[in-house]
């Protein structure tokens, strides 16, 4: 009796610690990010004091004043999605299907420059495109971009910088999902006379759709929050809503729009993953 | 006429194996531009390794190997660099004893609450860092804990846990079910099946997760700077001095990470195929 008491309780006992370690360090910071999210500054108080008046108007200031940021954020992280995506399927496909002995060797080397600090290759990436790098004279000399171009302190540097550094994240949930595909199927259309091009849109495609969509999560969300390459790559024009979140932080201590500004970020992200997930038809996430 | 024809004949086939060469290798070659486009980055930051450049390592001033014999030579930067690899080894510790717990929960058995605990796991994923790192540190704030050692530890493990539950609970996924059986049913006892079979089994699983948890955390910047205070860390210390150059010793480092971890990861495989070939 004792023993299938125990074996009920068994597997809450292991949930236990990690669960109240995630409760407190993360259920708790959130519900107290809401709360700080409606409190408005004390009378006369310091600067950074704040008391809980339940301003939910704070929400809309925060977005008004913030709304190109907001739209930024999104777009840029739309785009970074995208092209890494285009650019990790024929990696993935590749190493899934034309690597042979190889598939090892290149599995590794899409996650070695993970080892490398992110932001020093974001540094790299600032010294290559700048004026003194090898991309820009050889470019001007060429006449492709004129005197006055520059490609450092754009929103093109900002998007490229964020598709290099989610480009992993993307690639190995296509490279998981492509290399389960039995190649028979493949095999099969290419008997029944669809060729190449209809092979890949009505069998190879419509099977690795949980690899992309795994993939493109793990790339938007941390793009959409992310103020690294924004801060490092951009200029004062192409601020995200991660620089906004994190100025107010730190430089000047209002932390209500900071928590409302989290919390649209956070909203926004779980609306748009809600929407993608149930068009997409997945579920196998988790 | 007919010379002509003749003559054109041959080029065809030449052209046409051209084209067909491109057409059968395209994906070759489009995976070649897609590694060149990730390396670019890294073979920069190791040939910058070697400039001779003083204080900013901007501009190509000429070889040397000082930066390479003396990589503390930058001040601050091997404290900011232990800082790293302490948090990092606490960070891997904890997530991955409490990661694995969960793992071993979730995965191996159905019990009530099994759907929210998975989505309870999914939720720090899916929750961007400047989040994470902003609520952690309102909290530290509320409790007047001053960011540091610890609060950045403790933010570390928080995002650190939810990639080791993946990660083993893939591998528990993968077990095959008959091994366990079969020493059950060689009277091994629950616990003696656990540690003969089914611990060594999952053991691979448990260290790439652990190998996980350590570059995510080494790495990490956006949550650390937030929880951190005036701690540096290695993230920290190149993000500070981006703005005025970083020095070499920075691109020493960096590159002697990338060749460290990738010896790990190939001796990990190399292990993994001689226990495949001797079993």
């Amino acid at each position: 009796m004792s023993s299938i008491l125990s074996k009920v309780k068994l597997p809450y006992l292991l949930l236990l610690p990690g669960f109240l370690f995630l409760f407190t360090f993360f259920i708790l910071p959130i519900v107290n990010l809401a709360q700080t999210s409606t409190q408005t500054p004390i009378a006369d108080g310091d600067t950074g004091q704040y008391e809980q008046t339940f301003r939910f108007a704070n929400y809309i200031d925060a977005f008004v004043e913030n709304r190109e940021q907001f739209a930024r954020s999104f777009i840029f992280a739309i785009c970074a999605t995208l092209l890494a995506l285009a650019i990790a399927y024929p990696l993935a496909y590749a190493i899934a299907f034309k690597s042979g002995r190889f598939k090892n060797i290149l599995l590794v080397l899409i996650i070695a420059p993970f080892f490398t600090s992110f932001l020093l290759r974001t540094v790299a990436w600032k010294q290559i495109l700048g004026e003194e790098g090898f991309v820009v004279p050889p470019l001007r000399t060429l006449g492709i971009i004129g005197e006055s171009t520059t490609l450092t302190s754009t929103s093109f540097a900002v998007v490229l910088g964020m598709t290099y550094n989610f480009l992993p994240f993307m690639t190995l949930p296509l490279y998981a999902s492509l290399e389960r595909i039995d190649p028979r199927t493949m095999e099969a259309s290419g008997d029944l006379y669809a060729n190449g091009i209809t092979t890949f849109r009505r069998v190879t495609l419509p099977l690795s759709m949980p690899g992309v969509v795994a993939g493109t999560l793990l790339t938007f969300i941390p793009a959409a929050g992310d103020y690294v390459n924004a801060a490092i790559l951009g200029n004062p024009n192409s601020k995200m809503l991660g620089n906004v979140i994190e100025s107010r932080y730190f430089r000047i201590v209002d932390y209500p729009t900071a928590a409302a500004l989290s919390f649209t970020l956070m909203a926004a992200i779980l609306i748009l993953v809600t929407l993608y997930i149930r068009k997409a038809g997945t579920e196998e996430l988790v | 006429m007919t010379k002509v024809k003749d003559a054109t004949i041959p080029t065809i086939p030449a052209q046409a194996r051209l084209s067909r060469w491109f057409g059968r290798n395209l994906i070759r070659i489009y995976a070649f531009f897609g590694f060149t486009y990730l390396f670019i980055p890294v073979a920069y930051t190791f040939a910058f390794s070697f400039n001779d450049s003083g204080k900013s390592n901007l501009i190509w001033k000429g070889f040397t190997l000082d930066n390479w014999q003396n990589p503390c030579g930058a001040p601050e930067i091997c404290t900011a660099l232990g800082n790293s690899i302490k948090i990092g080894l606490l960070a891997t510790i904890f997530s991955t004893i409490l990661g694995t717990m969960i793992a071993f929960a979730i995965g191996r058995y159905a019990f009530k609450g099994r759907s929210t605990s998975n989505l309870l796991i999914f939720l720090p994923m899916a929750t961007p860092e400047i989040v994470l790192g902003a609520s952690l540190l309102s909290l530290f704030l509320v409790f007047q804990i001053n960011p540091g050692f610890w609060p950045t530890v403790i933010a570390h493990v928080v995002f650190c846990i939810s990639f080791v539950v993946v990660t083993v609970k893939a591998r528990i996924a993968s077990l095959d079910p008959r091994l366990e059986q079969a020493a059950m049913d060689l009277y091994a006892n629950e616990l003696q099946t656990f540690r003969r079979v089914t611990l060594p089994l999952v053991a691979p699983g448990i260290a790439a997760a652990a190998l996980l948890a350590f570059s995510l955390s080494f790495d990490d910047f956006i949550i650390t700077n937030f929880n951190s205070g005036t701690l540096t860390t290695f993230p920290k210390f190149v993000y500070v001095s981006a703005a005025r150059g970083i020095p070499a010793q920075a691109n020493v480092i960096g590159s002697a990470m990338f060749f460290l971890a990738l010896a790990i990861v190939i001796a990990g495989q190399l292990i993994s195929k001689k226990t495949k070939i001797n079993k």
